[in-house]
């Protein structure tokens, strides 16, 4: 993998995109900044899932609020330190993923997604009713809790950078896997699944595996995310509307590309930065990002990419 | 004992109406294979019409049924062709995520014109009191109102003939194309049958409890729950899911605080889809 | 001669109907087994049923003495059993490579990516798609689409192949060339299950007929026993081009 151009644009990119608010020391920057590579690491994970083995993950947020919990419960109630909680929230979240895909999975790609959008509703009243998650409050992180990390103004910067760090990841992964037997298998899948299988892709095993994989990034950087914020709730933890946000990005930029989510993450960040400036209704985004959606979906399913693809087919060849 | 068996009737009264709502997402799945995501969202619209028709405009709320079961087939078609005919035959992620789109739009436009707020209409309808029991007279018509529009569109499906061309395109689109039958057209009045079923069904439970722009969401989950339940594309599978749902709701309510039971029927969903691929009724016919 | 797949009481029923019932068959090593059969007399079903795309109610399949029956497609194809689809069924955003090297990949030797292209590569060119490798599958014509899925099939290197009318659709010029091509892979070591319609290439094709008719074995038996069993004319009555191509064969032996 070392030995060809595009992982080392991706490190060269998110070193930039690390180092740019450090030397301007931007705050407002590297907040915004930090939004958008969040944005990235749900949409680049949720692709794993939409552009390679074509099923939708609605719920794909569950992810994110759960490893977001799980960090925030070890950090505050045990005193974990910060890498090792969002670790384990990671892991824990792929485990679970996996049980359940094994189930749900066996299923076909409509049916999978009718029970995604439950389940993040679902796992959202769990959590309301949990005691030890502060139910329906959250969970609030003493400010002790920053010290490992230099104090609250240091810790923000570090986690910047993990998250950074994470993004990285996820893309790395993305390419990775798609140039791996692994990811052959699940395209095939995506194509035509039913012909995947009788060519000998184990399309059950593939499917639970790549929604557990899309699972464990999102997961870590759910544990940072709220770490950051130092408060984590139900409502905002598991905000559908960022879910599907996150699936318009994805099929914006280009599903089943490497960089298309994260192109499709600016944009849709663009887009709505605009927006805000000219209305101030949140609802009238839905409604934007619907009809956005509908137009992709109509008139150009390949997205930004996949219309480029089509236009100058040699770009098929460097731009992924 | 008493008190659960008139929770359970009440169940099956309110269940009629699921049915209702799951024959038109049935409907349009079983003739075109395409999942309506914006279902929830017509929902909805059928909710609001009541709401103009009743409190707006001041008529009688029963003839937002007529209003909304013609508006929902007109509205249905025009769907039809913005979103859904160019995903037929195209894979099943396309189609799901075109009338996701849809949703969207509707729940951004309904939420810019009515906010989140709760919505109520009141009904007058005179009620039956059976052992210190009160059956809400709303309940009762809503139950009769909908065992009506089943039996019309059983009807319409199994005594016209453009209900026996449905069915052929349900059964075999090809062939029916081969025999003549403009099977474009017949999908884009199957799914306007399906949106008005939907829409009308939104009327019916709006008569009966209090609703937001964001209640569709719940219905739409309890639809998916009763489609699995009777089997795709399965009309008759679906009143009877619907009925039965109703009738587990009725005896779980007196149990459980009301947030739980969506949680509770997604559990069911996800099991019956696990255990049920094809519908627990699907196991008998074939 | 080593039995490959054999196939033993199998028996299926759809609802009310018994779709396949009692079906003996066996494929030997180097053969070319012919399946025809009168419309809907099932024999696509016996392809699903060996494959594992149903479950057969009754019977049993066996792959190089392995019971394989009523195993799901996947682990079929890993025992080394590919299938060419009577209705294509190409993986139409992937290239004609990268659809082979699903073949090469998944199948019965399991190869690693790279491995698994450069066969890919070898086996499209001896079908005669080497000139097209990097063309997306969507744009190939229908002849192309057939050879992708013939590729396809073979990319896996089985030891035994269905063909389901790989000669469908196909004109008078590639009718010829993929009869060729299909002698071919026998020669390559291959055993080959074909269901064919057009008659005159399966009795040249076949080493040993199989007769279907709703659902049971009606003969058996080499091309012109076949052809001459009165009980299979009756099965196809009406059907010109069988009698006609009888005809041919019984007037050959005899000249």
């Amino acid at each position: 993998m070392w030995r060809r151009p595009f992982p080392w644009l991706i490190v060269g990119a998110a070193l930039l995109y690390a180092l740019v608010p450090y030397f301007t020391n931007d705050v407002q920057l590297r907040e915004s900044l930090l939004l958008a590579a969040v944005y990235i690491i749900l949409a680049s994970n949720l692709n794993l899932m939409i552009g390679y083995a074509g099923y939708i993950n609605f719920g794909n947020i569950v992810f994110f609020g759960l490893g977001g919990y799980i960090c925030l419960y070890l950090v505050n109630d045990f005193q974990w330190p910060l890498l090792l909680a969002a670790l384990v929230g990671g892991v824990a979240v792929s485990a679970v993923a996996l049980l359940f895909g094994l189930g749900i999975l066996r299923l076909r790609g409509a049916f999978f997604a009718l029970a995604t959008i439950g389940v993040n509703a679902a796992i959202q009243q769990l959590v309301v009713n949990f005691e030890p998650w502060g139910g329906a409050t959250g969970i609030y992180l003493a400010l002790d809790a920053y010290g490992p990390l230099g104090g609250p103004m240091q810790a923000l910067w570090n986690i910047y950078l993990l998250i950074v760090a994470l993004t990285a990841a996820s893309l790395l992964a993305s390419y990775v896997i798609k140039n791996s037997k692994f990811g052959l298998g699940l395209i095939a899948i995506g194509q035509n699944e039913d012909a995947a299988a009788v060519l000998g892709v184990p399309t059950h095993l593939y499917k639970a595996l790549i929604y557990s994989a899309s699972a464990f990034l999102p997961a870590m950087a759910g544990g940072f995310y709220f770490f950051k914020s130092g408060i984590i709730e139900p409502a905002g933890a598991f905000n559908l509307q960022t879910s599907i946000e996150a699936i318009v990005m994805v099929m914006l930029g280009g599903a089943g590309t490497i960089i298309g989510p994260t192109l499709g993450a600016f944009l849709y960040e663009e887009l709505r930065g605009y927006l805000l400036i000219a209305e101030t209704f949140s609802h009238f985004q839905l409604v934007v990002a619907g009809t956005l959606l509908l137009v992709i979906v109509l008139f150009v399913p390949g997205g930004l990419l996949g219309f480029v693809h089509r236009r100058w087919p040699r770009t098929r060849k460097w731009l992924e | 004992m008493i008190g659960i068996l008139a929770s359970v009737i009440d169940g099956v009264l309110v269940g009629s109406v699921y049915g209702l709502a799951a024959m038109g997402l049935t409907l349009i799945w079983g003739v075109m294979n395409v999942i309506n995501l914006a279902h929830g969202a017509i929902i909805v619209l059928g909710m609001f019409v009541l709401y103009l028709v009743a409190t707006t405009l001041g008529l009688p709320a029963y003839g937002a049924i007529p209003v909304m079961i013609i508006f929902g087939f007109c509205f249905g078609v025009a769907l039809y062709w913005i979103a859904v005919h160019r995903m037929i035959g195209r894979p099943h992620l396309m189609s799901l995520l075109s009338t996701f789109a849809v949703n969207m739009v509707l729940i951004g436009l309904g939420t810019a014109l009515w906010t989140t707020s709760p919505y109520n209409v009141p009904v007058a309808m005179p009620g039956l009191t059976w052992q210190g029991y009160t059956f809400t007279g709303t309940h009762i018509m809503a139950a009769v109102l909908a065992a009506l529009i089943a039996g019309l569109l059983y009807l319409l499906l199994y005594r016209t003939r453009i209900g026996k061309a449905i069915r052929a395109v349900a059964n075999n689109r090809e062939g029916a194309e081969l025999s003549g039958i403009p099977t474009t057209r017949v999908l884009s009045l199957a799914f306007g049958l399906g949106v008005a079923l939907a829409g009308v069904s939104g009327t019916l439970i709006a008569t009966l409890f209090p609703f937001t722009v964001l209640s569709g969401e719940a219905y739409q989950l309890k639809s998916f729950v009763v489609t699995v339940l009777g089997g795709l594309g399965n009309p008759a599978g679906a009143l009877i899911g619907g009925l039965a749902l109703g009738l587990i709701e009725g005896l779980a309510t007196p149990f459980m605080p009301v947030s739980w039971i969506p949680v509770v029927e997604f559990g069911l969903f996800v099991l019956c889809l696990i255990a049920f691929p094809r519908g627990i009724f699907a196991l008998r016919r074939s | 001669m080593t039995a490959l797949l054999t196939v033993r009481g199998l028996g299926k029923k759809f609802g009310g109907l018994q779709a396949v019932q009692d079906l003996n068959l066996t494929l030997n090593e180097g053969e070319i087994l012919g399946l025809i059969g009168p419309n809907g007399a099932g024999k696509s079903t016996v392809f699903n049923l060996i494959n594992g795309i149903y479950r057969p109610d009754s019977g049993r399949v066996l792959l190089e003495g392995k019971d394989i029956t009523g195993e799901p497609p996947h682990r079929v194809a890993r025992h080394g059993l590919a299938r060419a689809h009577q209705i294509v069924q190409p993986l139409l955003g992937l290239s004609v490579l990268d659809n082979c090297t699903v073949g090469a990949c998944f199948g019965r030797e399991n190869l690693p990516l790279h491995r698994a292209r450069d066969v890919a590569r070898e086996v499209a060119d001896s079908v005669g798609l080497g000139d097209r490798l990097d063309t997306q599958a969507s744009a190939l014509t229908t002849a192309g689409k057939k050879r992708l899925e013939l590729a396809r099939a073979l990319s896996a290197r089985p030891r035994v192949l269905l063909l389901d009318e790989v000669l469908s659709g196909l004109n008078p010029t590639e009718t010829e060339g993929m009869i060729r091509t299909v002698r071919r892979i026998r020669e390559g070591g291959i055993a080959i299950l074909m269901i064919e319609h057009i008659m005159r290439a399966i009795m040249s094709l076949s080493d040993h007929i199989v007769v279907l008719n709703v659902g049971r074995k009606l003969a058996e038996g080499t091309p012109q026993e076949v052809a001459n069993n009165p009980d299979v004319i009756v099965a196809y009555l009406g059907d010109s081009q069988l009698m006609a191509d009888a005809e041919n064969l019984s007037d050959r032996n005899t000249a």
